[in-house]
């Protein structure tokens, strides 16, 4: 028993070891700029705002709306805190350069980008996690949209730049220069790492414990508002986390783009990876990514078949395409790529992991 | 002889929902070391009043002790006061109502199986027990992630393990929970209430759904594990041959108001209940 | 100060009146399937899009009628095909269609408009200024409350006084028990959604007199807002959607009026989030209990 485990455990060391090896080698081979680094680097950081949203409707069952929210106090946050502080003046024009006047390193910054979203997320946890069902999910939704108002305000422009743009703070192209995608990697695999750890730990029998029966899980001593709450913090470090990744792929911050839709679309890649599935969220990440950005690509231009111009493709006829495939998974395959079970159990047989004490 | 302690004692309890009276002034004890059953035909409040019990419901009047300490008091409050049918409604008043939720009422010592089987459903048969020994546990978030709880992890297992042996499912330990039959689905609700270490156990109908010699069966299970845990057994059910065999005393309920209570043989006799279970012919 | 008010009251009436219309829609829906009908929204803004493209060549008189046909029958398509097949399927999965049907309607607009903003039609008899007191303000701003209430009146002696009014309450009550008695549960799903389709037609209409610039994401915040005024309301009540509604289009022009429109946004869901806490059934909605 003990063998086979630590075969396991070495095969899957193995595999990650590849993972990396491969995102390595294709940025070394195309260069930072192709499309494949693109969807590598984006891919990846969606997958890590994926699970992170997997955990809460997955996991422990709760149908939050309030990702972008948590993803926009990330991603702020770490902008805030790195944009170096010759830069700040320029920045920050309209307010006098600003209120904060020190900068922080990239890794400090991106831990505090969790922690704030954390911070935010317990508070806002309070009153919103007593709710049942799509009044939570409308309530989160509510919430993502008054932090958008919030950072927005002039009166905090000084430390937000109001709706101005934020800038010039350290991007994946320049904290590890042609490593970029080994650097996301990095990154995103400790936090999935982690997420993963507190899944398969007693806590996280406890949050599946919710999800299956709520009223069964309370009889059985279990603390339904500080798992809830527990698992609400958890998510929106990691969304947070996520966000700062995201503030340093796109190069530049701006709140107006972290709206409700950001949300829909991440919850469109858990649900087509399968809830309470997180390799499943991380497949349905790259895939969504390398659908949307790369591989129907041509949907958008005019194609000419000999004299013959292909019909329907124009601008835009991409997304349309796109989503069509989205809703028939949502209607007709509704367990999505993975269902509930991981890359790494197929082939055993259900719940064959441990009943037997180890 | 030696001295009479009770482990849970309901006091004038009345639970009103709206204008519809599920439970109408109800009063009873059980002792420690008994099996006590709570009998009645459909529609009497039985459920109700265990939902008292365990936190899921507040009684809009009346007293619940568990080992002489309250864990729900209460007395008509808002739209209550005006619409509360039953008696009493003075006596609590100036008590300080008592809440605890659920998980904290389980805490203490009382589990409880559900009438409506209420497994985790995506969960094996070992998981869900195991999932119920997270209430003892001594760990935390941080503990339990990376894995400095190794010791602890261990003996749930094997406590999960041994009552699954005890309820006889360690055959189906991986099996999913909702692919067992019923009757063994309703004995890993008993292990899976047992792994919170309760002291008073609830069991909310099980034997329902189950043949006749499953339930001559469980009748011994009960006794046996009872004793083997050192067990107070509080029960809600509708085998009259598995009442009458295990049970020490029996109070019967009907449309809310305990008619009668006693020994089987007492309980057997008595024309009260007799008319409420078969009905009265009108002259 | 009355004087400096009035504009904001009266055009926080009117788009009051305009929410009213959409959340008649989310009320009905909710009410009937317990669902959250996010596409609920573009099919308010693809209303929009119909007037634009039809208005160009058809006189109002036969464009009017038309947008609210093809808008009904969009809304009928949608349920026929993204919600009726998850009938016995979990509320997540619903809702979880519900918002892809969202993503997809967003996307197809934008392909279809060219991601280009649309400039409204001029409708006849709504557009024109006129004077009250001491504001100016356009005819749509007097015929938005009037319209709301004969439609919301309308509505509600329908559900009240016809057949398939007391089917629909039935339906709400209990599902199944509902579809025991022999209520085809499927029509009487379709005509709410008809119901609902129509409403948002005639509220784009109004709408989009006033804000002129129809874009794919346009109906997006109107929708949420419209979807607040229905919690708010009590989810499940026409007139408290509407009285709902009205609240919430006047508190968004104040709080504008005081200077502070970065909020207005805010406003809305904050006191959804305080009406979710203290009367979580909105002001006229029934408590309910779970079974345990």
């Amino acid at each position: 028993m003990k063998e086979r485990k630590n075969a396991r455990l070495i095969l899957s060391l193995l595999g990650v070891a590849a993972i990396y090896f491969l995102g390595w080698f294709i940025e070394q081979r195309s260069g930072s700029k192709s499309m494949v680094v693109t969807v590598l680097q984006k891919g990846a950081v969606y997958a890590l705002i994926a699970v992170s949203m997997n955990l809460l409707n997955g996991f422990v069952g709760l149908f939050s709306l309030g990702q972008a929210g948590f993803m926009l106090v990330g991603a702020y946050t770490y902008a805030i805190l790195t944009i170096p502080m010759a830069k700040r003046a320029a920045v920050y024009q309209y307010y006098d350069g600003g209120w904060v006047q020190f900068t922080v390193g990239v890794i400090p910054a991106m831990i505090a980008a969790g922690l704030i979203a954390a911070v935010f997320a317990a508070l806002i946890g309070i009153p919103v996690l007593r709710l049942k069902g799509d009044y939570l999910a409308i309530a989160t939704l509510g919430f993502a949209e008054i932090i958008r108002a919030i950072v927005q305000w002039d009166t905090i422009g000084p430390l937000t730049n109001g709706s101005n743009l934020l800038k010039t703070y350290p991007t994946l192209k320049n904290i590890m220069p042609g490593n970029s995608v080994l650097f996301v990697f990095l990154v995103v695999g400790v936090c999935i790492g982690l997420i993963l750890l507190i899944i398969n730990s007693t806590y996280g029998r406890a949050m599946k414990a919710i999800r299956d029966d709520e009223i069964a899980a309370e009889a059985m001593g279990i603390n339904l508002f500080h798992h809830k709450q527990m698992a609400f913090v958890i998510s929106s470090f990691f969304a947070g986390v996520g966000g700062a990744l995201l503030a340093m792929y796109q190069g530049s911050l701006q709140a107006n783009s972290f709206k409700s839709s950001m949300t829909y679309e991440i919850l469109l890649i858990v649900v087509i990876g399968g809830l309470g599935s997180v390799s499943g969220s991380v497949i349905a990440s790259f895939l969504f990514i390398a659908a949307s950005e790369w591989w129907l690509r041509f949907l958008d231009s005019e194609m000419l078949v000999g004299d013959f111009k292909v019909p329907l493709l124009a601008p835009g006829f991409r997304m349309v395409v796109f989503s069509v495939v989205i809703m028939v998974v949502v209607l007709f395959f509704r367990r999505g790529i993975m269902g509930d079970r991981e890359l790494w159990e197929i082939g055993r047989r259900r719940g064959a992991k441990g009943g037997r004490i180890q | 002889m030696s001295e009479v302690k009770n482990v849970l004692r309901l006091e004038n309890i009345t639970m009103q929902f709206g204008g519809v009276v599920a439970i109408n002034n109800l009063s009873l004890q059980v002792n420690e070391g008994e099996i006590v059953a709570l009998i009645g035909p459909n529609g009497a409040g039985k459920t109700t009043a265990f939902n008292c019990v365990t936190g899921v419901y507040e009684p809009t009047n009346g007293a619940v002790y568990f080992h002489g300490k309250p864990i729900a008091v209460n007395h008509p409050q808002g739209k209550m006061v005006r619409q509360y049918a039953g008696e009493l409604a003075n006596k609590y008043r100036e008590t300080r109502p008592v809440v605890y939720s659920p998980d904290r009422i389980t805490a203490m010592g009382i589990a409880r199986t559900f009438q409506n089987i209420r497994l985790f459903k995506s969960q094996t048969a070992f998981e869900n027990v195991l999932i119920a020994t997270h209430l003892r546990r001594s760990s935390n978030l941080f503990t339990a992630a990376f894995r400095l709880n190794l010791r602890e992890e261990r003996r749930m297992r094997e406590k999960a393990m041994s009552l699954l042996e005890t309820v006889g499912l360690a055959e189906e330990a991986d099996e999913l929970a909702t692919s067992l039959p019923y009757g063994k689905q309703r004995r890993l609700e008993i292990a899976r209430a047992l792994a919170t270490d309760p002291t008073l156990l609830l069991l909310d109908e099980p034997a329902a759904g189950m043949n006749p010699q499953e339930t001559d069966e469980l009748g011994e299970f009960i006794v046996d594990i009872k004793n083997r845990f050192n067990l107070t057994v509080f029960m809600i059910e509708h085998h009259m041959n598995l009442v009458m065999d295990i049970s020490d005393r029996i109070y019967v309920l009907d449309f809310g108001r305990q008619i009668a209570e006693g020994t089987p043989q007492e309980i057997q006799q008595n024309p009260v209940v007799i008319a409420a279970y078969l009905g009265v012919e009108e002259e | 100060m009355f004087n400096q008010l009035l504009p904001y009251l009266l055009a926080g009436i009117s788009v009051g009146g305009q929410y009213a219309l959409i959340a008649v829609g989310y009320t009905m829906v909710y009410g009937i399937l317990r669902l959250i009908n996010f596409a609920h929204g573009d099919i308010f803004t693809a209303a929009g899009f119909f007037m634009v493209y039809l208005s160009a060549s058809l006189p109002p008189a036969v464009s009017i009628p038309l947008v609210i046909v093809l808008t009904v029958v969009l809304g009928f398509t949608v349920e026929r095909v993204a919600y009726k097949p998850l009938r016995s399927a979990p509320r997540m999965s619903i809702m979880i269609s519900a918002i892809g049907v969202s993503y997809l309607l967003q996307n197809l607009m934008w392909y279809l408009t060219g991601g280009l903003a649309k400039q409204y039609p001029v409708l006849p008899g709504l557009s024109e200024t006129i004077r009250i007191g001491e504001a100016t303000t356009k005819v749509v701003t007097i015929v938005t409350p009037v319209l709301t209430v004969a439609l919301v009146v309308g509505l509600v002696m329908l559900i009240n006084h016809t057949k398939i009014g007391m089917a629909m309450r039935a339906v709400s009550v209990d599902f199944e028990t509902a579809q025991l008695m022999g209520i085809k549960i499927n029509n009487v799903i379709s005509v709410t959604f008809i119901i609902g389709s129509a409403m948002a037609a005639v509220g784009s209409m109004l709408f989009f007199t006033n804000y002129t610039a129809v874009t794919p994401t346009v109906g997006a915040m109107p929708g949420l807002k419209a979807f607040v005024a229905a919690v708010f309301g009590g989810i499940g009540s026409i007139p408290g959607a509407m009285i709902g509604a009205l609240i919430i289009g006047i508190s968004e022009n104040l709080i504008k009026a005081a200077g502070l429109t970065a909020f207005s946004d805010a406003f809305t869901f904050a006191l959804l989030i305080l009406v979710l806490l203290f009367r979580p059934t909105g002001l006229f909605g029934e408590k309910t209990t779970e079974k345990v």
